[in-house]
């Protein structure tokens, strides 16, 4: 989307990066090249001095991250073993894609299964930590607040502290006599097994409402696959212990996000909202009128870096569930990594990486689409879209 | 039923600012203050809690741990296992995290810098092109490159060694931008008055523009201190033997697998405790230029 020019004030970091592939930036060095005295012998040295300013970012990230995606690509159409080096290995055209995607089989069942997981994980957590996030950087930047250093600083230090430390800790919050299970009990809530609870949410929700019997699922569920698992398995929700996997992410991310929202929030002038207030809007209007409108790069930042960052779960899954209970917290990720490096199917293991690639970089597209929509254009455009739609 | 933690953490916040910006006309500001207050209680609990239980944990006996999960405050204080961490060799992890973290720091600081500083002010060819290769790789997303990486270490016989598990972190994208940016949004004048004087491009860097740079130095440093310190994945696919590992592979090991079913929470949270102690004083002493970075750090994802 087009990024509406953002407030250049402070939290220059968090709305750059919002326009990170948009013009601004280059722009400005651009403009910047005819005010500049352009005598030939400068321009020579500078040439020399300048590749040799970023030749060892250049090797490194050449070499650690082009290449291994090109070493990838021949992979993933080869077969592979992980012994030797996989110059040698045989060509073998799509059949690691064709086995994953089309094929029916344990490979092709256990991609679906790991897209499923961690679709609902995207669906639930991108939501909850943006409105965690919002909520708290709303309340936290009201006027005359004490303490506000204080709370800041609880919210945003899970995000500080390492993947592996926290997911000790929810580990043992999360345990069958555990904190959340003591704190459920004094609501008379008898609190399930975490981490082994394998049961969807959705399937318990459809049931609890009386609309499902998981004893005996419709036949049209059951009957009809897509990418070998059944209708039935794709609407299963999240497992019980995917659920505490996302409580987790929201409570680890949402302090990060709060600080962009934060220094969105600030950046928004004083005399904007009490000018709203002074044409009689009720602060309900005022900050959908006016807050909402103006945080827009910043929630396009926080739910595009949402988007990356959770269909990457990694590792939690490593650590914490090893894809279990019962293959209900498989992630793509953790999916290539367990195929690769415990089954030995290194070309399976790379197709899944570009798999995945190719996943994060069509959800971003859609996302773009979607938030593109939902701006008011022009007059015009509007009518345009209307047209069309007919 | 299980989604009863998830429910409170996404409907508070909604009520939380929506109550006071919508009662507006009508609450009184002290009403409205004391629920914005409320909102920020319940919410540092959840917050909070969870260190203290790492914590207090970290000095229970097994069996206490397991009966009164809820409790944070010890019924016999012992130290025993952070004596038992020693035997599985967590010192060693900790040297290694502080290696890894020390080399990788200085050469993302050093890189980083050179390289913003040259896509910020000298004209070369190609200059156009790398700034564009360095934002989109920003872009790729790092899970997907966790194999790829591996084969690349084996094949440069970098697999197992410090120095497949320095190198490859010893430059990142974000790092780059962030010197980037900073170099643009400084004033030319002074550099070309010191190149005048006569010095190379290598000596302005270095002691003319480097030393106005110190709060954007401090903010790489922070990232890439908190970043590596933290890292994961990488050392996972990098290394094999106990001798390489890190805190966060050591401690990884600990808690997913080497002590199997058993509840020995705390010696698991004694070592969660420790490995956080030095993330925690780098924060508490930096905090500015942490929640500085932290907007540009988020990039990665």
């Amino acid at each position: 989307m087009s990024e509406p020019s953002p407030t250049e004030t402070a939290s220059v970091a968090a709305v750059t990066l919002a326009s990170t592939e948009e013009k601004p930036a280059p722009r400005r060095t651009r403009r910047r090249h005819p005010r500049r005295p352009r005598r030939h012998d400068e321009v020579e040295t500078q040439n020399g001095a300048g590749w040799l300013f970023v030749l060892p970012v250049v090797i490194i990230l050449g070499l650690f991250l082009f290449l291994p995606v090109i070493a990838a690509m021949w992979v993933s159409v080869s077969n592979w073993s992980g012994k030797g080096s996989p110059v040698h290995a045989d060509f073998v055209g799509f059949d690691n894609y064709r086995k994953l995607l089309t094929t029916s089989g344990l490979a092709q069942r256990d991609l679906a299964t790991s897209v499923r997981n961690n679709m609902y994980y995207v669906l639930l957590v991108v939501p909850l930590q943006t409105i965690v996030a919002l909520g708290l950087a709303l309340v936290l930047n009201a006027r005359r607040l004490k303490g506000k250093g204080f709370f800041r600083t609880a919210f945003y230090f899970p995000s500080v502290t390492s993947t592996v430390a926290i997911i000790t800790v929810f580990l043992f919050l999360f345990t069958a006599s555990g904190s959340i299970n003591t704190m459920l009990e004094w609501f008379g809530i008898h609190g399930p097994r975490w981490f082994s609870d394998s049961r969807g949410v959705l399937h318990q929700l459809l049931s609890g409402i009386g609309v499902l019997d998981p004893k005996h699922p419709p036949g049209w569920m059951t009957g009809h696959r897509f990418l070998g698992i059944t209708f039935y398995e794709w609407l299963a929700g999240p497992s019980v212990a995917m659920c505490a996997l996302i409580f987790l992410a929201v409570w680890t991310t949402g302090g990060t996000f709060m600080l962009l929202f934060l220094a969105a929030l600030q950046d928004i002038p004083d005399d904007l909202l009490e000018a709203a207030s002074v044409d009689g809007a009720s602060s309900a209007q005022a900050f959908r009128k006016v807050t909402l409108p103006l945080l827009r790069p910043t929630m396009f930042l926080v739910i595009t870096l949402g988007l990356i960052g959770t269909w990457q779960v990694f590792d939690q899954v490593q650590l914490g569930t090893k894809g279990g209970p019962s293959k209900t917290t498989i992630t793509p990720a953790y999916l290539s990594y367990d195929t690769s490096f415990t089954g030995g199917k290194w070309g399976q293991g790379a197709a899944i990486s570009f798999i995945l690639f190719g996943i994060i970089i069509v959800m971003n597209i859609i996302q773009r689409i979607i938030m593109r929509e939902r701006r008011p254009k022009s007059a015009r455009h509007q009518r345009r879209v209307i047209f069309d739609s007919r | 039923m299980s989604t009863v933690p998830a429910n409170t953490a996404a409907t508070e916040p909604v009520t939380g600012p929506d109550a006071p910006i919508e009662g507006g006309r009508r609450m009184p500001p002290m009403l409205k203050r004391a629920l914005a207050y409320a909102v920020l209680v319940v919410f540092a609990c959840f917050y909070i809690f969870p260190f203290l239980i790492e914590i207090g944990t970290a000095f229970k006996t097994d069996p206490d741990a397991t009966a009164n999960a809820m409790n944070p405050i010890p019924k016999t204080w012992t130290t025993d296992a952070f004596r038992r961490l020693a035997d599985a060799n967590f010192d060693r992890w900790f040297a290694n995290s502080v290696i890894v973290a020390l080399f990788v720091t200085a050469g993302r600081l050093f890189f980083d810098s050179l390289a913003g500083y040259a896509l910020a002010r000298l004209h070369f060819r190609g200059r156009k092109a790398i700034g564009a290769a360095v934002i989109a790789v920003m872009a790729v997303p790092g899970v997907v490159l966790l194999i790829p990486k591996y084969l690349v270490l084996v094949q440069l016989h970098m697999y197992d060694h410090y120095a497949g598990m320095i190198i490859p972190l010893m430059a990142d994208a974000a790092g780059v931008f962030i010197m980037r940016q900073f170099f643009i949004s400084i004033p030319v004048e002074i550099e070309e008055a010191a190149r005048i004087d006569g010095a190379g491009t290598f000596r302005v860097f270095w002691s003319v523009v480097l030393p106005m740079a110190r709060p954007a130095l401090i903010t790489l440093t922070i990232l890439s201190f908190q970043g590596s310190w933290n890292e994961y994945a990488h050392f996972l696919v990098a290394t094999q033997s106990p001798d390489l590992k890190t805190l966060t592979t050591g401690v990884g090991g600990l808690v997913s697998g080497q002590l199997s079913a058993g509840n020995q929470f705390p010696i698991k949270l004694a070592a969660a405790t420790l490995m956080t102690i030095p993330v925690a004083a780098v924060f508490f002493i930096f905090q500015r230029y942490f929640i500085r970075g932290a907007t540009a750090g988020a990039v990665k994802g």
